[in-house]
């Protein structure tokens, strides 16, 4: 692969799946409110 | 509405359908927008259109416009849990329409897409005997499909597709019938992950078949010249409109799911990279394939690089027929393809159900099948036909370029201008969520998104007017009625269906599926 090939793939992985790591990573800080959990809902979850 | 909950009190109607945890709702959320068109559509067009350079114009459509009308989506199901008639109708006054149109689209849609589930699970059997022989193609058009060199409508049932189709219908519709929780989210926690480890498994192998890395070479080696084609950032902005599933239904449908305090931005962002965190993964594993494909044959890989229909059921199996371990390959890439495609089934025919739910007010099973058996008898009286391909392609080009993008411009430009709901819109996501919506979201859905889908809905009107369509161009008759017609007597039936009055036991007159905002709520 070409050097420029290597630089795009890795750009792309790095904003990609860097950008889901921090949208998980922010949704994590925001825990869900259990208060309002519905009142029936699949025990295994 | 599910049969009434042990807690419900006699006479006292059930409460809408939830997603037990935010969880459910994001996995069947990215189940939705993980689809064919990441596997088979990405990969290609990223190719085509620049190369590397193309995560550039791809970030920022994702950002300018994807992620904005996910969230537009969101807002609408979530601040009215309805369906999408239902939600638009508590929008606005007028806006009912809407809803109903995308109705129309999923209608059109689930007909056939279940189809080409049907073939990839048949060509994950034939994976393993690798049936096509030394002729992929022939085999494709011949063999399986019968293809008549008639363009028309017919009845001449093909045995191999049509029992496919069958049992793809039953088990969706079993699904949907389990209801939101137990089935379209248990459906989801068991596909998606199955999907991702085949997926990592197939992009494992192809990296290690000679020849991947020339795939990757071409598919990740920059052209900057690109960034100045209009061309490229049209498709980057059609690549992921087509793959985030906005502006049909399905988020408006699933958001009205969830509970008032969900943080709808947060798990927004967490959809939308999904789903391209696993269109880059899509892309290096069809590429290192069909990098291997190129050096098999001694070819270049731009002459054997293809998209759609033609990577999955004549590329991909030339590269089964070569590949060590080629059975596996197959297996996994066309399994990859029905899990994928069954969890975007499952969200286009619920944006239906939910529909019909809401304006009759019957439950969950009796609806399902009300309306699940009619649109699997107009599936299987259509396109397992030797007339079904012809028909397949002309639906899936009119409706999406002309059905889904034609409907997401009218939205937005209504909901902006006509009926100036952004800011009521905006106020209740940020009210919830982590992420604020403030100036910049209400200028990507109101200004950019607009400018965007109104300059690719009208080259692409323009190039079908002066080019028709088919390679070789099918008879105008056909696209007449089947595509510009079909995709005019969507908007027609919408407006019909909008007149018709809700009824008393309709989703409309129940204050318990009424839904005032947050702060409303806690007034």
């Amino acid at each position: 692969m070409s050097t420029a090939a290597i630089v795009m793939l890795i750009i792309a992985i790095i904003t990609v799946w860097g950008g889901l790591a921090l949208a998980l990573v922010n949704l994590n800080r925001h825990p869900e409110d259990d208060g309002a959990m519905p009142a029936e809902h699949a025990p295994e979850l | 509405m599910s049969s009434p909950s042990p807690q419900a009190a006699p006479g006292v109607k059930p409460k809408r359908e939830m997603w037990s945890t935010r969880k459910v709702f994001i996995l069947a959320a990215i189940g939705s927008a993980v689809g064919l068109g990441n596997i088979w559509r990405f990969p290609y067009v990223a190719y085509e259109n620049g190369g590397g350079a193309f995560i550039i114009p791809y970030l920022v459509a994702l950002l300018t416009a994807g992620i904005p009308l996910l969230f537009l989506d969101y807002a609408v199901g979530h601040r009215h849990r309805g369906s999408a008639p239902l939600a638009y109708r508590r929008l606005a006054r007028g806006a009912e329409g809407l809803g109903w149109w995308q109705v129309a689209i999923c209608f059109v849609i689930c007909v056939y897409y279940a189809v080409i589930i049907a073939w990839a699970a048949m060509y994950m059997i034939f994976s393993v005997t690798e049936a096509w022989g030394d002729d992929p193609a022939g085999f494709f058009m011949g063999s399986f499909l019968q293809v008549s060199e008639d363009v028309n409508i017919g009845f001449d049932f093909v045995p191999m597709v049509l029992i496919p189709l069958i049992v793809v219908w039953a088990v969706v519709l079993l699904v949907l019938a389990a209801g939101v929780q137990k089935g379209i989210g248990r459906a989801n926690i068991i596909f998606l992950p199955l999907l991702l480890v085949m997926f990592l498994i197939l992009v494992v192998q192809s990296l290690f078949l000679p020849g991947a890395a020339d795939g990757l070479n071409a598919l990740f080696t920059p052209d900057w010249g690109a960034l100045t084609n209009t061309t490229v950032w049209a498709a980057a902005y059609g690549q992921i409109f087509f793959s985030l599933s906005v502006a049909f239904g399905i988020m408006v449908t699933y958001a009205s799911y969830l509970k008032h305090k969900t943080d709808l931005t947060g798990s927004g962002f967490v959809v939308g990279f999904a789903n391209s965190g696993f269109e880059i993964l899509a892309g290096i594993g069809v590429f290192a394939a069909v990098g291997f494909m190129a050096f098999s044959a001694g070819a270049e890989v731009g002459d054997v690089a293809a998209g759609g229909i033609g990577l999955a059921f004549i590329a991909f199996p030339t590269i089964i027929s070569e590949a060590p371990l080629g059975g596996l390959l197959g297996v996994l890439f066309f399994g990859s393809l029905v899990f994928a495609g069954f969890t975007s089934l499952i969200s286009i025919i619920e944006v239906i159900i939910a529909a019909v739910q809401d304006k009759l007010g019957m439950g969950r099973v009796k609806t399902t099948w009300c309306v699940g058996i009619p649109l699997a008898l107009i599936s299987i009286l259509l396109f397992p036909t030797t007339t079904g391909l012809n028909l397949l392609d002309v639906t899936d080009a009119f409706v999406n370029n002309f059905g889904i993008m034609a409907c997401a411009l009218v939205t937005v430009l209504l909901v902006t201008y006509g009926f100036r709901k952004l800011p009521l819109l905006g106020g209740h996501v940020s009210e919830v969520s982590s992420i604020k919506l403030g100036l910049w979201w209400r200028v990507m859905v109101g200004i950019v998104s607009p400018t965007v889908l109104g300059y690719i809905l009208i080259s692409e009107v323009i190039k079908r007017i002066q080019e028709g369509y088919g390679d070789p161009a099918m008879p105008d008759w056909f696209v007449g009625v089947f595509g510009w017609g079909m995709a005019g007597a969507l908007i027609v039936v919408s407006f019909l269906l909008s007149l018709i009055p809700w009824g008393r036991n309709s989703a409309a007159n129940d204050p318990e599926l009424d839904s005032p905002t947050l702060q409303e709520a806690q007034r």
